[in-house]
């Protein structure tokens, strides 16, 4: 059965593309509801295929470049990507039909323009998944990146928009130039993936492919320093895009990476080639945590966390090539293992987020930290849920980041019998990083709920917020139970990658990764969620059982403490809810820390001297490193290079001689030289 | 064939008018008034026509003596004798407007042929003492053209500038044995083609500002910002 699974995901992708040239005809109803079962199809026939062994097959189709067909793939890669894809985009899709079904337009009529764009972002992002050959890959990847750049600009009359719109094309045509380039370079016998797969780069050649990868897909994936354009972006788009664009698209620019670096790049390539993998995943680790820490729009927060997520993902990938190079296989599939394990996972419970984020949009008009809070009484479903996902990206243990987490620490802690002196520096180095990325995402997570959604009401909009609607709750419900499976039975999901972690690292994770329990080394004792979860419920109803047990019966009512600030107003019988503990506040002693280094914050107190009536001032600054070493100085070079072209366009007859004369002297006199030497 | 040796009496004379042709577009450099950079080019254009002819007689190559002639009678008499004329009819000024000083464009100059003799001497090690000789005399001759063409503000010794660069490369050309008659007779035609259009353009610039000096250009460039 398993051999029909290609042709009908094939099929799955060809319809959503055709849909969006439909639903560019008949309207956004059908592109949603189109959406939402062909992906539930395609999540149906990519798991009957992952189950029945993920058997490697390829189709020929008449489509491509002129007079040659195009080749579709399926493997355990892209089959394992390909679940993550179809379950995100139909929770996704849902989550759209839901903003559609509250009327036209829910913010300034312009949602439906876009809507065809969402079946052809949902193909795109397929079709890059089933690529046999360079050409599908990059037309895949093209329309995922076009498309998606149509959906952020969907509430294009809002300036910020408009300017994360353009910045988003900028890297698009970045990644795409690269990606062309190292396609080009590998497909040097023949585009088809098997062609290069049987003559693998080598050397100078290789190198070039690797660092136009890792620019092309890293900066797709938000790696740093690359990450600029995903903040923006993320929080431009509507809920369900930015919830896909996290969940799903960041994942296909990590599959390209793992499709290009480790499956046609072959397995005999040196082990530095880890060392730029490693360095950008641990630089975004950290960086996206810290960031996710001092941001104060709930979408950025959130988009800086999937930096963070990804920049895991790519250690993990790092660490599964030094140790592929170094034939030890057993530590490679316990790494890439990891890898996967995280990236489904974060493609799951970070759709959660970012649709729980769409509808608080919704519900309070605002995605500002300090004008939200007390969510939970009001928008239960959806509070709920987005816990039960923070917990994932805070990795508390038994959640499903909390797994995918200790996997790679163990990777990490394995990996020090890699390398010689200078490489286990630099893992001891990486570990550090990578444990402070997970804490610094513990707190960002611990600030987002406790101040968006629980506390008391920052602001009337918060106040009166009202529950998502039906479909969006169904989605965020259902992913939600799935995220916990996960969590529960992590070995479960080792299972479906087992084929690409067969295919990728020749290293199975099979013998360690059990239904209940997975264990780093075949000896070694493991993790069991389950158990971990007895217990953890076990010394919860000790400690309830202590507490009722001391406690007092029946209730008092007594003054509160009030900071000193006096008796509340009439109005407000709970007391200022401004005066609360707010995402600032929380920040205030990480920013003090790490924000000088890492982000450059300045805080500037204006007070004015007494008898002055001016009200005091308190301003804060933050940049992020990568905007002022690599952005701001490649625009001004744009500009300078504009300035330039413009004055050489304007040369008297006379100055145009000499720059010709000049240039034919220097060739001259460089001729002389070589000469001479 | 004999062998064009060094200390035989063609070696020597060829040398001496290549040298000559070189020393020539110095003087071309240094002319400060008009009329007496026309006529040095006229000589830098016998020197030529000699230095053509004297290569036909040791190469007993017959049809250098073609270019010699062509060179003579287009180059050393017809066309200074048009500029001459053009000088008068449009009454131009005699003197020769510079954008670097003379001193300092003949101190460029000497560097220019320093230049050329570094590069073609270590580069032609293979040829004739002679080809390699005439080839760093006739790329000196090609700068200091272009030299001219860049230090001087008036179309017309810009014009002669370019002239005198072309001039360069038939001393090049006729250096060098077995080079066939086509390319110099090219070479004399596109003088004459590059004449006739620096002509008109003196037309027309006088006929719209009175004046020869490309300057003028440059403002109507400008006036595009």
């Amino acid at each position: 059965m398993t051999e029909y699974c290609l042709p009908a995901l094939a099929l799955v992708m060809a319809c959503l593309l055709a849909l969006g040239v439909l639903a560019a005809l008949t309207g956004p109803r059908l592109a949603y509801w189109g959406s939402l079962a062909l992906c539930g199809t395609g999540a149906v026939a990519v798991l009957i295929y992952l189950i029945g062994g993920a058997r490697a097959g390829s189709i020929l189709v008449p489509f491509g470049l002129a007079g040659q067909p195009s080749v579709l793939a399926l493997d355990g890669v892209s089959g394992f990507f390909m679940l993550l894809l179809m379950l995100a985009g139909a929770a996704a899709t849902a989550a759209a039909l839901d903003d559609h079904n509250r009327g036209p337009g829910t913010e300034d009529g312009t949602d439906n323009a876009t809507a065809p764009a969402f079946p052809i972002f949902l193909g795109g992002m397929a079709l890059t998944l089933l690529a046999g050959d360079a050409f599908a890959l990059l037309a895949g990847f093209e329309a995922m990146s076009l498309a998606s750049f149509a959906l952020v600009l969907t509430h294009h009359r809002q300036p910020p928009v408009r300017a994360a719109g353009l910045l988003y094309l900028g890297m698009a045509s970045l990644s795409a130039l690269c990606l062309i380039a190292a396609l080009a370079l590998l497909s040097a016998h023949g585009a088809s993936f098997s062609a290069m797969r049987a003559r693998p780069p080598e050397g100078v050649r290789a190198a070039f492919v690797l660092a136009l990868v890792l620019i092309g897909a890293g900066a797709k994936a938000g790696l740093a320093p690359l990450h600029v354009w995903l903040p923006p972006a993320h929080a431009a788009a509507p809920g369900p895009v930015s919830a896909l664009m996290s969940g799903a698209m960041t994942k296909m620019a990590i599959y390209v990476m793992i499709r290009l670096l480790f499956d046609l790049s072959g397995p005999a390539q040196p082990i530095w080639w880890a060392l730029p993998l490693l360095a950008m995943g641990v630089g975004s680790a950290v960086l996206g945590a810290f960031r996710a820490n001092i941001e104060t729009d709930v979408k950025t927060i959130l988009a800086c966390s999937t930096i963070e997520n990804v920049g895991l993902v790519v250690v993990g990938l790092g660490l599964a090539m030094a140790a592929r190079a170094a034939d030890l296989s057993a530590l490679a599939g316990l790494a890439l293992g990891a890898s996967l394990l995280h990236a489904f996972g974060h493609g799951l419970f970070k759709t959660v987020l970012f649709l729980g984020a769409g509808a608080i949009q919704h519900a309070t008009l605002t995605r500002k930290l300090q004008r939200l809070g007390g969510l939970a009484s009001r928008m239960p479903i959806t509070t709920g849920c987005m816990i039960l996902a923070a917990a994932s990206l805070a990795g508390l243990p038994p959640s499903a980041g909390f797994a995918s987490e200790w996997m790679l620490l163990q990777t990490v802690l394995g990996a020090v019998r890699l390398g010689g002196l200078g490489l286990q520096i630099m893992i001891c180095v990486l570990a550090a990083g990578v444990v402070l990325a997970m804490a610094l995402a513990a707190s960002a997570a611990v600030r987002l709920i406790g101040v968006a959604l629980l506390g008391r009401p920052r602001s009337a909009e918060a106040a009166t917020a009202a529950e998502a609607g039906p479909p969006l709750r169904w989605a965020v419900l259902s992913l939600s139970c799935l995220v916990l499976m996960i969590g529960l039975f992590p070995g479960a999901v080792l299972d479906l990658a087992e084929p690409a972690l067969r295919l990728l690292a020749t290293g199975t994770m099979a013998e360690r990764a059990g239904f209940m329990s997975i264990t780093p080394t075949a000896e070694a004792p493991g993790y069991t969620a389950i158990a971990v979860l007895a217990l953890l419920g076990l010394a919860g109803f000790a400690v309830m059982a202590v507490l009722r047990a001391r406690a007092v019966a029946g209730h008092r009512t007594g003054p509160a403490w009030d900071c000193g600030l006096g008796a509340p107003p009439p109005w407000l019988p709970f007391g200022d809810p401004r005066l609360q503990y707010a995402g600032g506040s929380f920040a205030q002693p990480l920013r003090r820390v790490l924000g000088g280094t890492l982000l450059a914050t300045t805080a500037t107190l204006d007070m004015p001297p007494p008898g002055d009536p001016r009200p005091a001032t308190y301003h804060e600054t933050e940049t992020d490193p990568a905007e002022t070493a690599l952005f701001q100085p490649t625009a001004r070079l744009r500009t300078e290079l504009t300035r330039f072209a413009d004055r050489m366009q304007f040369l008297t007859v006379r100055q145009i001689l000499t720059v010709m004369f000049g240039l034919l002297i220097g060739l001259l006199a460089f001729v002389a030289l070589v000469e001479q030497l | 064939m004999e062998r064009i040796v060094f200390g035989t009496l063609p070696y020597d004379v060829a040398h001496l008018l290549g040298g000559a042709v070189l020393l020539l577009s110095f003087t071309l450099l240094s002319q400060r008034r008009i009329a007496a950079t026309i006529n040095t080019y006229a000589l830098q254009a016998v020197v030529i026509a000699a230095s053509s002819c004297w290569q036909a007689y040791v190469q007993h190559a017959p049809h250098l003596y073609l270019t010699g002639a062509l060179a003579l009678i287009a180059k050393g008499v017809v066309i200074p004798l048009a500029l001459h004329r053009l000088v008068r009819r449009l009454r131009l000024s005699h003197g020769v407007e510079t954008a670097l000083g003379i001193f300092p464009t003949m101190l460029l100059g000497v560097g220019l042929v320093t230049l050329s003799i570094m590069v073609v001497l270590p580069t032609t090690v293979q040829s004739q003492a002679l080809t390699r000789e005439d080839l760093a005399l006739a790329l000196s001759v090609v700068l200091l053209g272009m030299l001219m063409m860049i230090t001087r503000t008036s179309a017309l010794t810009q014009v002669i500038g370019f002239m005198s660069l072309e001039n360069g490369l038939i001393l090049a050309a006729v250096s060098v044995e077995g080079m066939p008659l086509v390319v110099e007779l090219s070479v004399a035609v596109l003088v004459l083609v590059a004449f006739v259009v620096f002509s008109t353009f003196f037309l027309r610039l006088r006929a719209q500002f009175d004046s020869l000096d490309t300057r003028h250009l440059d403002r109507i460039g400008s006036a595009h910002r």
